[in-house]
This record gives C-alpha cells, structure tokens and sequence, in this order.
C-alpha cells in the first residue's frame, strides 16, 4: 500500500470505531449530532473540501459532490449513522479500487519487465556500461549470463543458451552460436556472447513490444466506449430523478422527508464508478494476460473482435507448414540415389531459391563449386548447369520436355525436381514443404473454443494443398490462389457474415490482413513487417496460440458482459425499489460500493491464466 | 507532435474520462487519450501551438480533478 492509502485505511478505522462509540451514546439534539459530527468529518474532511472546490468551478455533476450532498441531506433527515456510513463507506471502496488497480497495474508492469537496463559495449578496446539507447548500430556488446540482451543483434563470438519466455511465452531455452541471431528483451542463460548490433533501441524488438503493449488500451473496444458514453448520461439522469423524487410527490402529498430520504438514495447510487472502471480493467487484465502467453493484442477493439471470430481463414506456407522446404523422397532411374542428389545439389549451389536451397541443405556434404560452371536460370521451368563437363537439367516436367529426356511424371505429393543429364533422365528429387508439429493439435483445439469453419489459402498446387489440409483436418482449402485472390475469398466469407480472423505470416500478405476482421500475424520475434502489419502479433510461430488467444478473449468479454449486466440491473433494481419506498440508505450503500467491489474482482479474473 | 505525460494522482476513472472530453475540445488538439490505469496521457496538437494546448489541457484536468497533476 501507498502512504496515502495507508493513511486513508487508518482514517477508515478510526472513524469506524468513532461511529461505533457515537451509537452507543445516550444523547439527543445537539449533542448527538456533534458526536456524529466527529466520525464523518474525519472519514469525509477531504470528500467535502474537493465538493466545495467542484462547485465553484461548475462541476455539479461530481460523484464527490453528490456523495457530500447525499450525507448532508441524511443529517438534516436524522439518519446520523446512514450519513457516515455512506461517507465511510464510499472511502472504503474508493480505497478498494485503488489498491485494485494498482495491483493489476503492477503485475501488467512486471510481465513486461524486459526493458533492458543497460548494455556493456567494447570501445577503444574497454568494456563500457551505457544505457541501450546510447548503442550505436554495429557496435559491439557483451552479454553475461544472467543479463538481458539489450539490442538486437548477431553474435559474433561466444555460444549460449537464451531465455525468450518474456517475449514468447515459450519457456524452453534457446541454443545460439556464432552467427545467430539473439532479440533484445530475451535472457541470455549460459555463456559470455559478444553481439554486434544490429538495430538501435528505439528500433529494437523490445522496444517494439513496449511501444506496442502501452498504446494497447487506447484502441477502445465498442463496449468501452458505450460505457463511456452511458456513465455520461446516467449520472445526470439519475440526479434528476432525485430532485424530481424529492420536489413532486412532497408537493402531492407532503411528508416531505420520506420522499427526501428516497432521493438521497437515488444520489448515492448515481456514480457509475463500477462500470467506468471494472470494463478497462477487465481489457486491461485480458490483453495483458495474453501477453504474458505470448499473443500481443493491439487494442481492446482486437480482443472484442477477436471473442466473436467464427472462421479462422489460414495461409499455408509458413502458417500452418514450417515455410522451410526438405527433400522428402528422391526417384531414380539408373543411378544411385547419393549420386543424384550429389549432381543436383552441385548444379543447385548458386540458386537462391528456397527448393535449391533444400536440395542444398539435403545433400550435406562439400560442394566443390568450382565443378559447376555455365549456371543458367530458366525462368519459371528450373535450371541448366554444367557439373564436371556435362550438362544438366533441373526442373518441373516442362523443362523435361524441352531437354527432350523422356521422363516418368512422379505420383508424389509435393514439388517435383526432374533431373537429366542432356536427353537423359536421372530421377526426380521430390521436395515438401513440413507441416508444423502442433499445428494439428491447434485446429483441433480451433474446434474446441467453438471456431465453426477453418479454411486454408495457398499458392500451391491442388495436391500439396489437399494433402496438407488432409493431414491437419482443415475444413476447406482452396488453392492456385494469387495474392488478390486470397482478398476475395476473405471478402466472400465477411459476405456471408462470417466473422474472419487471417492468420498469416505478416510478408506478403499485407491487404488480406487488412480486409480481415481480425488480423494475426505469427513469428514476430525478429520480423517489424509482422509487428506492424496485423492486429494481432504471435511472438513465436505457433498456431497453437491462435485458440488459446480465442478463448482470453471470449473469457474477457464474457467477464465484461456480466459486469455491465450486474452493474445496471444491481442499480436499476435499487433505484426503482427506493422511489416505492422499499430498501434504504444501507441497499443503497450495496449498490454503490458492493456492486463496485464484486465488479472489480471479477474483472481481475480477466488477468489470470486460462487453461490451456 | 504527440507527447505522453505521466499523471500523478489521478484517482477516478470516470474523472479520466471527462478530462478526455474536456482536452478533446480544446482547439489544435488532434487526439488525446488520458489512461486510467496507466495514469498517463497521450496528446497530439499541432506542432506551433502545442504549448499553449498543453497549458490549456493542464487546466481542464485541474477542473476536473484538483489534485491531479501533469508530471512534464
């Protein structure tokens, strides 16, 4: 607790044991009122003087002015222990509120402790602490175990293990070596690594992260805002109502202080301080709770969006596959399988295409470049090369037929590398594309949250297409698709009233995103494209994230709606039943401070831990 | 230009929003967002006269709230 919380519980105390003792004093008149006098100044001294302050400068509708008012008038009815019970207990909840929020406000803080302190950087040969906004790019810096890695960067000495559960979620170390890439913001574990930077701070993925996390709740969700606007309205309502409860009836039908003691009801519960501050928080916990997992959400409109998703549209190459291709099987005719994987992976070495890179990759031993001259791309068919004084084709059936090699069309899933030796046909190398490991867990679980339809979008081929989705249970996929095309098939869906959430890989995929209703973005670690692009960031590549997000959200929205719920029907109920006659000063005292302090425990459900 | 201020002391989130709504309508104020939980506000106004907004947005939370002060 703060000092001016800890001062408020002490005068919380003190008055209450002062409004205990006044009850038991025999005293009437006067006397009984100065008693009483003394526990409500005491717990309300600073509620009236900011009153008195708000008056002057115009501000009638204020929950303190209404409040002072409400005890004030309880005095002049007789009720003394009604109108310090009020006063005492709006502090208590007040305070209640506070140290609330402070705690989530804390606990958000803690989980977004990966703001680095400083950074050891080599200069002239010395190792100097600075801050990690006075790292220039390319600089050198050392890393110790234990520390935070302060910039992005490549390690260019050293070996270590890194910790990126701040950033990921993913608690399983990291093993990084020279050459390798480290984010800011992960713990470096094991070993002393030096790193040359590769961005400066304010560019760095951390800084990214926070930037992003801090600006998440001013992006309000439509609930948020209905909220703001209904608190606008109901405060003065219901002050009407009570100038109008107190002057109509005692004009009808006089007792003027019965219907006077029905208004003050009306004033203490007209704050609509549950609302106003329980549906933040509640964004505030869900958003931050996801962070923790790993899935940064950019706004509350996000996170209510995404609670009403019903069909997750996926892309397929580095969504739901790996995006990394791997020689799957390898045909031959009439030469040994080491052998032509040996020619092709030679012919392959000058390719950067991601399928000669896999051969590459396959093959793992030496390549003597300087065997292979003569490298000649064909566009949109494949490769011709000369290895060793002849020359090779690699490609797809179509180079095959210009070769005029007469070759066997492979029956395999995946991209087809036809290999000949002039008109002579070697073999076929048949690449795929893996499938991630929990990405078929992840659409089981898609189902499980309640995601009615999942479809996939690719560029590939019917066959890669059918068999991946096959393979992960996918309900619809639809292949051969351009760019543009995945825009209107996502259109087509929102059509249909399909609520979509796209989940891509952040590259190339910029306006599906944004035609989506929900857009998700995975693999930011390391990637601004996909920080920047989407709605939703994925820090790792996990699609298993997606229905975890999914549930946060509903659960948060679903916390939310029983707050608001709660809150209206709690106050309407009292201020009905009060202007009949039935409840008093104590309902009234429930439906401000009770309903107050159950909506804000409930909203701090928002922050905690949804089962996986 | 768009500044973030910290704000020490503000205690109602209902205050938070009328402040918003009071800040918002004060001339060359783009956007502006004061934050409950983070205890911060985001304003954006014109470059030339972003002084002279910021000294007026100080005043309408003193309105609003006399207690709470804009940490510069």
């Amino acid at each position: 607790m703060s000092r001016r919380q800890k001062k408020t519980l002490a005068r919380i105390i003190c008055a209450a044991a002062l409004l205990i003792a006044a009850n038991f004093m025999p005293l009437d008149g006067i006397f009984k009122l100065m008693v009483f006098a003394f526990p409500y100044l005491v717990i309300g001294y600073d509620v009236l003087w900011s009153a008195l302050r708000n008056i002057l400068r115009g501000q009638i509708f204020d929950e303190k002015f209404l409040m002072t008012i409400a005890t004030l008038g309880a005095f002049a009815i007789g009720e003394y222990t009604e109108a310090c019970a009020v006063m005492l207990f709006y502090q208590v909840g007040e305070l209640f509120q506070s140290i609330a929020v402070g705690k989530s406000r804390r606990s958000i803080a803690s989980l977004m402790e990966i703001r680095p302190d400083f950074a050891t950087v080599l200069r002239e040969g010395e190792e100097v602490v600075v801050s990690p906004e006075e790292v220039a790019l390319g600089e050198t810096i050392i890393v110790r175990p234990g520390e935070k890695i302060p910039l992005d960067g490549e390690i260019i000495s050293g070996a270590t293990s890194v910790n990126t559960a701040a950033l990921t979620g993913e608690s399983i170390p990291l093993d990084k070596s020279v050459g390798d890439k480290v984010i800011s913001g992960s713990i470096n574990l094991s070993g002393v690594i030096t790193v040359k930077t590769q961005s400066v701070f304010e560019e760095s993925t951390v800084s990214k992260i926070l930037e992003l996390v801090e600006n998440s709740t001013e992006k309000k969700a439509r609930v948020e805002n209905f909220i703001t606007r209904f608190a606008r309205y109901y405060t003065p309502c219901v002050v009407i109502g009570a100038v109008l409860l107190a002057v109509v009836p005692s004009l009808i039908f006089g007792e003027w202080q019965k219907w006077i003691e029905r208004a003050l009801i009306f004033l203490v519960v007209s704050c609509p301080c549950a609302l106003v501050v329980s549906v933040p928080l509640s964004f505030f916990g869900g958003i931050g709770g996801a962070s923790r997992e790993g899935v940064l959400i950019k706004g509350a409109n996000y996170l209510e969006a995404l609670a009403s998703v019903d069909t997750v549209v996926m892309d397929k190459t580095g969504t739901v596959t790996k995006g990394s291709f791997s020689v799957s099987a390898v045909e031959t005719n009439g030469v040994m399988k080491e052998e032509l994987l040996k020619i092709a992976a030679h012919a392959e070495s000058f390719s950067h295409h991601p399928v000669g890179e896999s051969i590459v990759a396959s093959f793992g031993e030496e390549i003597d470049k300087s065997r292979v001259s003569d490298v000649k791309e064909i566009a949109g068919k494949g490769i011709e090369a000369c290895v060793d004084g002849k020359t090779y084709y690699l490609g797809n059936a179509a180079l095959m037929k210009d070769a005029g090699a007469s070759f066997e069309e492979t029956k395999r899933i995946g991209t087809a590398v036809y290999v000949s030796c002039g008109a002579q046909f070697l073999g076929s190398i048949i690449i795929n594309d893996e499938i991630k490991e929990d990405s078929r867990t992840a659409i089981k679980e898609m189902k499980n949250v309640g995601i009615k339809k999942t479809v996939m979008l690719t560029g590939d081929s019917n066959d890669v297409a059918i068999s991946v989705a096959k393979d992960v249970e996918i309900d619809e996929v639809r292949a051969k698709l351009l760019p543009q095309d995945k825009v209107a098939q996502v259109e087509k869906l929102i059509e249909k009233g399909a609520k979509v959430a796209f989940v891509g890989d952040g590259i190339n995929d910029a306006p599906v995103l944004a035609r989506a209703d929900v857009s998700i973005a995975m693999g930011a670690l390391g990637s601004d494209a996909a920080i920047e692009s989407a709605d939703i960031v994925l820090m790792d590549d996990k699609l298993s994230k997606i229905p975890l997000a999914v549930k946060i959200a509903r659960k948060t929205m679903c916390i939310v709606q029983q707050n608001i719920v709660f809150a209206i029907a709690v106050k309407g109920a009292i201020l009905i039943l009060s202007a009949f006659g039935i409840g008093n000063m104590w309902t009234a005292v429930f439906g401000d401070v009770g309903v107050m302090v159950i909506a804000i425990l409930n909203a701090m459900r928002a922050m905690m831990k949804v089962k996986k | 230009m768009k500044k973030v201020f910290k704000l020490q002391d503000l205690d109602c989130a209902h205050c938070a929003a009328k402040m918003e709504l009071a800040i918002s309508k004060i001339e060359g104020v783009n956007s502006v967002s004061v934050n409950f939980l983070l205890q911060k506000m985001t304003l954006e106004a014109d470059d030339g006269v972003f002084d002279d907004v910021l000294k007026k947005a100080m005043k309408a939370i003193k309105k609003v709230e006399p207690d709470c002060r804009v940490i510069l």
